[in-house]
């Protein structure tokens, strides 16, 4: 079972499928406890396949990923969410047919634990969130709805946040929200992997980071690296 | 008293008849939106599991002497698990494929199931008797109303409602709700979404059978008396719109009323007027009179 010095999320020789086309080709991805680390690379790169095939929603997948010390790779999805992984998917997936509460408490608590935050926490932390409560989901606000995907899987108890694209077409005001969030969410001891576009919203957040191309990995860093490291980005990324 | 030169006693004679119907219908339509709206699959063999929820029932007192209460809960549960082995088996190798698949399938399963019926008991009626606490009618002043009859709405009209509660205002309705929309986000927030579709069937088909046991002391029980329900069910299903609970329970009984309304001013209209409604609301509001459009 997992100990401290477990990593929160260690693949190993990870490959995807999505139907008959070969997405990921041996991805090795280690994430330590209380890290926040940014998988980057250009459109397509497999980044966002990265975050659905540890949730077992791809295709095919080979290798192995193991959360928090356990094997999950043959599981289905619901069974690799109880080992304390909470997603939040590039689309967002507000439910309209409920209202912006009943989407907050729809994920159930984990079972052994109970690290979860309140619903009181999290509405300290989204104050936008606790006046909309009764609305429909889908008549939030982009910005809102973002942060209502974010805010409903922190009350789970998962401690392995996959967060895709959290920053994509928000206004720049929110985007600072959110990256206020993710250092709160840091300090509160959670473990974050994020699939980023926006390079000046993740830069100054992650504690390391790992460059996608063409479903596989090209480079790893540490932060203290970033600006060495910033030619090569330039050529991988454009930025 | 005339009312366009109706007698008031015929008027609301067929006005309870036709309540009853829509019942049946309201319950039927009930269980098709509620499957459709999580597995995606038009189940065509709703009506051959009411027929056979009243056969079940049937064969209950005539070969156990199990009388009408007890089949009333067993039967649903007896048809509830024929729906999970269904689903188990057959259903869930087609949710990725187009909607006819499913409605292939079920058509072929209802086939199978009359044709079993069929072969066994023919299609003449099997008598049912109408449970002896619910016999005899109740002088409402202005008609005699029959016991069974006011039973048939007030059961049914609780059914539809509970269920409406469940959906709409429980936890576990939330699930259902987010499943119909995104099954795959409900599942990686730890929720056993195949589990949730299976016992979905089983509970829509349950309220099929529920409805047959309903009908068996009205309606004559034989293998086909599916057949003659579920075409108006899904005209019911259609205009109340793919999906929508609410759409189905409403429209089932209003329909059910404007049916018996048409026995009395225009008779030879009664058995066309649904689909003449259904053909006007597909032309107005494709996705019927409550649904989404999608």
């Amino acid at each position: 079972m997992s100990t401290n010095n477990t990593p929160a999320l260690e693949i190993k020789g990870l490959q995807a499928w999505y139907g008959e086309s070969h997405i990921l080709h041996g991805i090795d991805l280690t994430v330590n406890r209380g890290e926040v680390v940014t998988l980057l690379g250009r459109n397509g790169a497999g980044r966002t396949t990265t975050l659905r095939a540890i949730m077992g929603l791809t295709g095919a997948r080979k290798g192995s990923i193991k959360v928090n010390g356990n094997e999950t790779i043959g599981l289905p999805t619901h069974k690799i969410a109880h080992y304390g992984i909470g997603y939040c998917p590039e689309e967002r997936a507000i439910f309209s047919s409920l209202s912006c509460e009943e989407n907050l408490l729809l994920p159930p608590q984990l079972k052994g634990t109970d690290s979860g935050m309140s619903e009181a926490e999290i509405y300290d932390m989204f104050p936008n969130l606790k006046e909309r409560r009764q609305s429909q989901g889908t008549r939030l606000s982009g910005g809102e709805q973002q942060m209502l995907a974010v805010a409903r899987i922190l009350r789970t108890g998962a401690n392995l946040l996959l967060l895709d694209e959290i920053s994509e077409g928000l206004a720049p005001v929110i985007v600072q929200a959110l990256a206020r969030m993710i250092r709160m969410l840091k300090e509160k001891g959670y473990t974050v992997v994020m699939v980023e576009q926006n390079f000046r919203f993740a830069a100054p957040l992650a504690d390391r980071f790992y460059v996608m191309e063409h479903g596989s990995i090209v480079e790893r860093f540490d932060a203290s690296e970033l600006q060495a490291k910033m030619p090569v980005l330039h050529e991988l990324l454009g930025v | 008293m005339n009312l366009f030169e109706i007698p008031l006693p015929a008027l609301l004679s067929q006005l309870l008849l036709g309540l009853v119907n829509g019942a049946f219908y309201a319950m039927l339509s009930l269980g098709l939106a509620v499957i459709f709206g999580l597995l995606n699959v038009i189940n065509f063999a709703h009506g051959a599991l009411f027929m056979l929820g009243a056969v079940l029932a049937w064969m209950g007192l005539e070969y156990l002497g199990l009388g009408y209460w007890t089949m009333l809960l067993l039967s649903p549960v007896a048809v509830a698990v024929i729906g999970i082995l269904i689903e188990k088996i057959m259903l869930r190798w087609i949710y990725k494929l187009d909607h006819l698949y499913g409605l292939l399938l079920t058509l072929g399963i209802t086939l199978v199931i009359e044709g079993l019926l069929r072969s066994a008991y023919g299609v003449s009626g099997l008598p049912y008797p109408t449970p002896e606490s619910l016999s005899g009618a109740t002088d409402v002043g202005f008609m005699m109303l029959p016991n069974y009859r006011a039973w048939v709405v007030a059961a049914s009209l609780g059914i539809c409602f509970a269920t409406w509660y469940l959906i709409e205002k429980t936890r576990l309705g939330a699930y259902l709700r987010a499943g119909t929309e995104n099954a795959k986000i409900v599942e990686s927030f730890g929720i056993n979404v195949p589990l949730m579709i299976t016992l979905t069937y089983g509970f829509g088909v349950a309220l099929a059978a529920f409805a047959g046991v309903l009908a068996a002391p009205v309606i004559q029980v034989s293998p086909l008396m599916g057949q003659n329900l579920i075409i108006v069910v899904f005209a019911v299903v259609v205009i109340g719109g793919m999906g929508s609970i609410l759409g189905a329970v409403a429209t089932g009984l209003g329909l059910g009323v404007i049916e018996g309304l048409a026995k009395v001013v225009y008779p030879e209209a009664s058995s066309t007027v649904v689909f003449a409604i259904m053909v006007i609301v597909l032309l107005v509001r494709p996705a019927g009179l409550l649904g989404k459009e999608k």
